[in-house]
């Protein structure tokens, strides 16, 4: 099998028409391909994100992470560009869902799309995944342990972001949740009640929660990775992009 | 990063960072997932000039223990200074 692929740093169109970073990650057959937009973790645009990225090329998607800090810190290490949105609040809501949208027009316009696109996304990205499978029409996403989907944020906190379940009823394309039973930020309770109602909007999805795991377990560089869960969590992931971005 | 109250102080001094030294007028002071450190939380501070940029930042990620002994040697050292000093 020719398994040849090739990763580099684009320039793309995102909301407003604004050209952000982006990593692609494309294996180099012709195709056709599934796409998948990889949303980062709240620590940024990271070494660790890219290598998921690229780990969605070797599966043979088409792949490409946006760099959601671009305009904030274009030339700042991931750790410092963190801060710096962390500090003023985060990613909008709305910029988000436009930075999306143009990688998901960028990875459908390549010779060797098929057509479809789905989203996956951590930490923050985990709830923005949602956010853009529920504002842009997408095939398949994926929530990582996402906080703030159900649930309103502490007082205090930094980030300008707001509970998303009354946008359930336009979620766009079937939704897989990993969470871990550890976790607070989701709770069990809120992946319930979030399970709850796409339920009763007969929305296709499938969540799990894995004992012993807590927030980040797929994060193989961190003291949270928890093999088990995430490994299982791969394996539900191949499955889920297998049977809605697959040919 | 997940876990979400944020302190900001200003603040008058200076901070070493990967550039050299620079000016500081501002801090952050959050506990939350470290990048670097080996523990699931950290007691973080940043140490910023956001009119310089990003990375205009001087970082450290404290233990739980380690920040408590931090502030306590902080306000030890101001209270052993000279009077008048301080």
């Amino acid at each position: 099998m020719y398994d040849a692929m090739m990763a580099e740093t684009i320039g793309f169109a995102g909301h407003g028409g604004d050209v952000i970073e982006g990593y692609l990650a494309r294996p180099l057959g012709p195709g056709p391909s599934g796409s998948v937009v990889v949303i980062h973790h709240m620590p940024g645009y990271d070494a660790p994100t890219k290598e998921i990225t690229r780990k969605f090329a070797a599966a043979g998607y088409l792949a490409l992470c946006p760099n959601l800090y671009t305009r904030e810190a274009p030339e700042a290490s991931p750790d410092d560009a963190a801060a710096a949105v962390r500090a003023q609040g985060g990613v909008p809501d709305e910029r988000l869902v436009g930075d999306v949208g143009g990688a998901v027009s960028y990875l459908r316009a390549m010779p060797a799309s098929n057509g479809k696109a789905g989203v996956i996304g951590y930490c923050s990205g985990g709830r923005q995944a949602f956010l853009a499978a529920c504002s842009l029409p997408l095939d398949a996403a994926v929530d990582c342990y996402g906080a703030f989907v159900v649930g309103t944020p502490p007082e205090g906190m930094p980030l300008k972001v707001g509970p998303l379940l009354h946008l359930a009823g336009n979620l766009s394309c079937p939704l897989l949740g990993l969470f871990g039973a550890e976790d607070n930020h989701p709770s069990p309770e809120q992946t319930a009640e979030l399970d709850k109602e796409l339920t009763r909007l007969g929305k296709t999805h499938e969540f799990h929660t894995y004992e012993g795991a807590g927030h980040a377990f797929f994060a193989v560089d961190r003291p949270a990775y928890r093999p088990e869960a995430a490994n299982d969590g791969w394996r539900r992931i191949w499955e889920w992009f297998g049977r809605y971005l697959g040919n | 990063m997940c876990t979400y109250i944020t302190e900001k102080v200003t603040v008058e001094g200076s901070g070493k960072g990967a550039g050299g030294w620079f000016g500081l007028t501002e801090a952050s002071v959050y506990f939350d997932h470290p990048v670097h450190a080996s523990a699931e939380h950290t007691l973080n501070i940043d140490f910023l000039a956001p009119e310089r940029g990003p990375s205009a930042r001087v970082a450290v990620e404290l233990s739980v223990a380690s920040a408590r002994a931090l502030a306590q040697a902080i306000e030890a050292a101001l209270a052993a200074a000279p009077p008048g000093l301080t």
